[in-house]
């Protein structure tokens, strides 16, 4: 057992009462996990024909894996949307203008402070009505994911440029270069290498957040539940195994994050990537870090 | 504007009701959260393997899926009826959705503000002689709790906002009431939209530059 602020390296008494400990623990975990087989054995949830469909390929590539790949693919458009207004609204932001940094500074409050629900709700459903044509699912999805994920990506983007060694810029208007220079050609690629472990962290919420696409009937992994259990009423199992599918590839992404924070941004550039990832745990707040 | 002042006790009772869904629901993931945070930093293997595996199941799930699924597969399928009363009934399970897979992100916040504490905090304490309980009521708990300040309100703002989709499961809340306002007033869609972004506005700002506030305040230099 590692150090810990909290208590010592065990001694013989310490270690006595934590063997207790996990027994009573056990028995606690246990005493859970027999509530929860009772409860299914009762409402019939073991039956073997309920859970057959998922050892079966036909139940995935008809089912499962078209509604992942409809989930990654508002996922993936929304990154890059999002990638692109968070840049761009970062920079705006971080303008020596007023008229840009304020007009920027609104529009990432705004978006960040509003329910998701509440952005797809208004592309799917209100948009037609401006627009006098309809929305697809996919674009309202993306619509929602995009604007959300972009004001948070560019308070992270914003936190990562400023947290950059000042000695950068100076050197960078010291050797000559003017304003626009020094955001495009300095600054902006040395936060963009920090920010990418944060951006596929970014990536887990996208993924998760696909799944609000169910509600107006974009036809994603969480609708599959729906059509799965249409085909052979086991909607308890079809959640169970459709939730352990978003689990597998959000640990995957947040494996992919860490890996990327240990190869991508060692040294000074850590200092960047610690304040944008501050910046997104700040960001549903009303200030950045 | 007009759709909106026309509904104005609907719209009100939406936002009560998030407001309402976001405390109880904040209060239960607080204390299952804490729970799960012990349990996470505890000396008990079992406690930490439960506690990680809880945390890594329900922070990688949809909270759409985690609200679906206390619907469909608690109430409908598995028989867990909690009320009588459709609403209430439909209300309590949305809580239970909310607090399940916000606790795990509230001991999140909490197991990260144990280790910003430096190792060397405990050690001086106990050098000087500092018991187990008074090392965590004088040194490490106080300086835990600053810490946690902003990250817990982050959660409380997210939570406030996830609290519209218990709209899925038939929750009158602003979302869904929205929706239904748009669909009946087509000729007021941007006045509809903003007025209820700005009323989620007043409630996520100032608790969030509350919180800031007060994090700088209570914020210990290192």
């Amino acid at each position: 057992m590692r150090g810990s602020v909290l208590y010592d390296v065990p001694g013989p008494r310490a270690r006595a009462r934590n063997r207790v400990l996990s027994v009573v623990g056990l028995l606690l975990v246990a005493g859970l996990a027999w509530l929860v087989y009772s409860r299914f054995d009762a409402h019939g949830q073991w039956d073997g024909a309920k859970w057959k469909p998922f050892v079966q390929a036909s139940t995935w590539t008809t089912f499962i894996l078209p509604g992942l790949r409809s989930a990654l693919t508002a996922a993936g458009i929304a990154i890059v949307l999002a990638l692109a207004f968070g840049v761009i609204f970062a920079v705006g932001r971080l303008s020596a203008h007023r008229w840009l940094r304020w007009p920027s500074g609104v529009v990432v409050e705004f978006f960040r402070g509003i329910p998701l629900l509440i952005l797809i709700f208004f592309a799917s459903y209100g948009a037609p009505f401006v627009l006098h044509r309809d929305v697809p699912a996919l674009w309202a999805v993306v619509f929602g994911l995009t604007l959300y994920n972009g004001s948070v990506l560019a308070e992270a983007f914003r936190a990562g440029i400023l947290a950059l060694p000042r000695g950068q810029t100076e050197a960078a208007y010291a050797v000559g270069l003017r304003k626009g220079q020094v955001m495009r050609l300095i600054l902006v690629p040395q936060a963009a290498r920090a920010m990418l472990p944060v951006i596929v962290s970014q990536l887990v919420v996208l993924v998760k957040d696909t799944a609000l696409g169910y509600i107006i009937a974009y036809p994603e992994l969480l609708a599959q539940v729906n059509v799965i259990s249409a085909n052979f009423s086991n909607l308890v199992q079809a959640a169970i195994v459709v939730g352990a599918v978003y689990i597998v590839v959000n640990l995957a992404l947040g494996q992919l994050a860490r890996l990327l924070e240990r190869r991508f941004a060692p040294g000074r550039l850590s200092r960047a990537t610690v304040a944008a990832q501050d910046a997104v745990i700040a960001s549903t707040m009303g200030r950045a870090g | 504007m007009q759709a909106l002042l026309d509904n104005r006790d609907a719209v009100l009772s939406a936002f009560l009701l998030i407001i309402k869904l976001t405390a109880v629901s904040g209060l239960f993931a607080l204390v299952i959260g804490t729970l799960l945070a012990a349990m996470r930093v505890s000396p008990v293997p079992v406690l930490r393997v439960f506690g990680t595996g809880y945390v890594n199941v329900f922070r990688n799930t949809p909270l759409t899926l985690v609200i679906f699924f206390c619907y469909f597969g608690l109430f409908t399928n598995l028989g867990v009826r909690i009320s009588d009363d459709l609403n209430r009934n439909n209300y309590w399970l949305s809580v239970i959705g909310l607090s399940v897979y916000t606790a795990s992100f509230v001991c999140e916040a909490l197991r990260a503000g144990i280790q910003t504490i430096p190792v060397g905090q405990a050690e001086a304490a106990r050098s000087i002689g500092l018991t187990f309980g008074q090392n965590l009521r004088l040194i490490i708990l106080p300086q835990a709790l600053r810490s946690v300040i902003t990250p817990l309100a982050s959660v409380l703002i997210a939570l406030t906002k996830n609290a519209t989709i218990a709209g899925t499961i038939g929750v009158a809340e602003t979302a869904s009431t929205m929706r239904d306002l748009i669909n009946d007033n087509g000729d007021q869609v941007i006045a509809i939209f903003l007025g209820f972004a700005l009323g989620f506005l007043v409630l996520t700002l100032p608790t969030g530059y509350f919180f800031g506030w007060l994090a700088r305040k209570v914020a210990v230099l290192r």
